[in-house]
């Protein structure tokens, strides 16, 4: 990888007192391109994906945007810098409309009294629902009512509309049913095809080799390595994760 | 958007005015002077209920609201024996602005819960308002203060009205068509997805807290008006009263869920009430039993959650 890729994360490391949740990761991701992060529980892909969030400070390391060293004190810093995050617990308003959900804390207004453009946000909300195929009736429609997957491809398109460059993505799928699944794969395609790097925790090995140009694998908490997909096997990986060859 | 449940508060104050009209024809419940006793009864309740919207749809709670009624109310006539109906209004705010900040201060610093400090502020403001006048009660009588806040008219209609209508109408707008109004609504929703978000969600917190304050002053100044005088028992059943107005109105109490015109008719079905015990001859004991009573009718009936959507 060049120097200059899309986001480059150099050493990073994280300790929480005296536990060492993340030894130190080295990994570029470029645009385009989606990178898997792999490993048992415990192996420290949450904590390295909430560090490129913003949601933590690393204790040592940096992170790079284009070959530009950034310091994130937030999530809001990062999504300065294009970066946005799909989170495993959903991080949805249950009881406000679809649209609201995917301007969240960014909030269309217009007129000098800066009322809230809704017809402006369900318009868009619509457009990015149609071109991810996320099939909600009404982006007016309660974000309760809707099922585990339709959520899921809220998460999305919200990080869709405002990421420029990287989408990070913990577990996606992970309390979706095989059919929801495939369909939020498919979105996944489809924000890689739309020039985003994205680069995706996931615990289930056959959707990592389904989606991911690259897989990197974490082991308590040290990078173990990375593969490319198309080079390497099932059995490689899992000899990675679990330390046994 | 629309809860299937939200009209139920619309179709309970018709029901109840036309339950009274019926029932209380001869003893002048449609007459205008009663109406517009009313409308003046109910005004301070609705500026609190529509500031209590924000409160409890941010997910947070106020019970010192009525407490701030009568320290403001007793603030702002003691100022006033002395010095300028300005200063004494002044006066008034100053304090239910002040016992929010303290309670957006510790919710918000401390990250302690919104129930136990404003139950906390709640006695220890309530003690001030019976020490401060040593239990008396104060009399105004700068004319061109009652009339603003409590006896003027304008043409026909009672200037209380205005107050009314002019907070609600604010509220609303606030409340459904800016980002704050949204920012309130996610916040209580769910706190987290607003944090990441982007959302300052301790400045939310903290600014729904001093707006009840704020609107438990204006209240406490307009019982002054309306009352020509304060003591400290002025606002003793604000809190039951206001709860009831904004529950009634379809808002959750546990945030993400709020409706300012449906607290505008919580507050006049509990204003109708009042006036319509008090017009069947039921004494202010019986009449706390009523209110009490229909708080109870009014949460079974909105807040219930069905069976199936407990998880």
């Amino acid at each position: 990888m060049t120097p200059e890729s899309l986001v480059r994360v150099e050493g990073v490391r994280k300790e929480f007192g005296a536990v060492v949740a993340l030894e130190g990761a080295t990994l570029d991701v470029d645009a385009g391109e989606i990178v898997a992060l792999v490993g048992d529980n415990g192996a420290g892909k949450s904590t390295l994906v909430k560090c490129i969030a913003g949601v933590h400070a690393p204790t040592a390391g940096q992170i790079l945007v284009q070959g530009r060293p950034v310091h994130f004190a937030s999530p809001v810093d990062a999504r300065g810098e294009g970066i946005e995050a799909v989170y495993q617990d959903l991080a949805l308003a249950d009881l406000q409309p679809v649209y609201m959900n995917v301007f969240l804390g960014r909030e269309l207004v217009k007129g000098p009294l800066r009322r809230l453009d809704r017809v402006a946000m369900a318009a868009t909300t619509q457009t990015l629902l149609d071109e991810l195929d996320v099939r909600i009736d009404s982006p007016r429609r309660m974000t309760r009512d809707l099922s585990g997957g339709q959520r899921q491809g809220v998460a999305i398109a919200r990080a869709v509309h405002w990421s420029r460059r990287l989408v990070l993505m913990d577990e996606p799928t992970a309390a979706l049913g095989v059919e929801e699944t495939r369909r939020v794969e498919e979105q996944i395609r489809r924000m890689r095809d739309r020039g985003r790097a994205i680069l995706i925790v996931s615990h289930s090995l056959d959707q990592v080799f389904r989606l991911a140009d690259r897989i990197c694998v974490l082991r308590r908490g040290t990078q173990v390595g990375i593969r490319r997909t198309a080079e390497t096997t099932g059995d490689e990986i899992v000899a990675m994760i679990t330390g046994l060859r | 958007m629309r809860d299937p449940r939200r009209p139920v508060v619309y179709v309970a104050f018709a029901l109840i005015f036309a339950f009274f009209a019926l029932t209380l024809h001869d003893d002048g419940f449609l007459s205008r002077t009663n109406l517009v006793n009313i409308v003046r009864q109910t005004t301070p309740v609705t500026v609190m209920a529509v500031a209590v919207v924000f409160v409890f749809s941010a997910g947070e709670i106020d019970l010192s609201i009525g407490s701030v009624v009568a320290l403001s109310a007793l603030a702002t006539a003691d100022v006033m024996q002395t010095h300028s109906a300005v200063l004494a209004v002044a006066a008034g705010l100053g304090v239910g602005i002040g016992v929010g900040i303290v309670n957006g201060l510790f919710v918000t610093m401390l990250r302690l819960p919104s129930f136990l400090v404003t139950l906390a502020t709640m006695g220890v403001v309530a003690g001030l308002a019976r020490s401060i006048t040593n239990l008396e009660s104060v009399a105004v009588e700068s004319s061109s203060f009652i009339k603003l806040f409590g006896s003027g008219d304008v043409g026909p209609i009672p200037g209380l009205a205005f107050w009314a209508a002019g907070t609600v109408a604010i509220g609303y707008f606030v409340f459904g068509h800016t980002r704050f109004g949204a920012h309130v609504l996610a916040t209580g929703d769910n706190a987290g997805a607003a944090r990441v978000a982007g959302i300052r969600v301790d400045r939310v917190k903290f600014g729904v807290l001093v707006l009840s304050g704020g609107a438990a002053a204006v209240a406490g100044i307009l019982y002054t008006g309306r009352l020509q005088g304060a003591s400290y028992t002025v606002g003793d059943q604000a809190l039951l009263t206001v709860i009831a107005a904004v529950v009634l109105g379809g808002t959750s109490l546990f945030g993400g869920k709020g409706s300012v015109i449906g607290a505008l008719f919580g507050s006049l079905i509990m204003g109708v009430l009042t006036n319509g015990l008090i017009l069947w001859g039921l004494s202010a004991s019986e009449q706390l039993i009523a209110q009490g009573v229909l708080l109870l009718l009014a949460i079974s009936l909105t807040m219930r959650v069905p069976r199936d959507e407990l998880r």
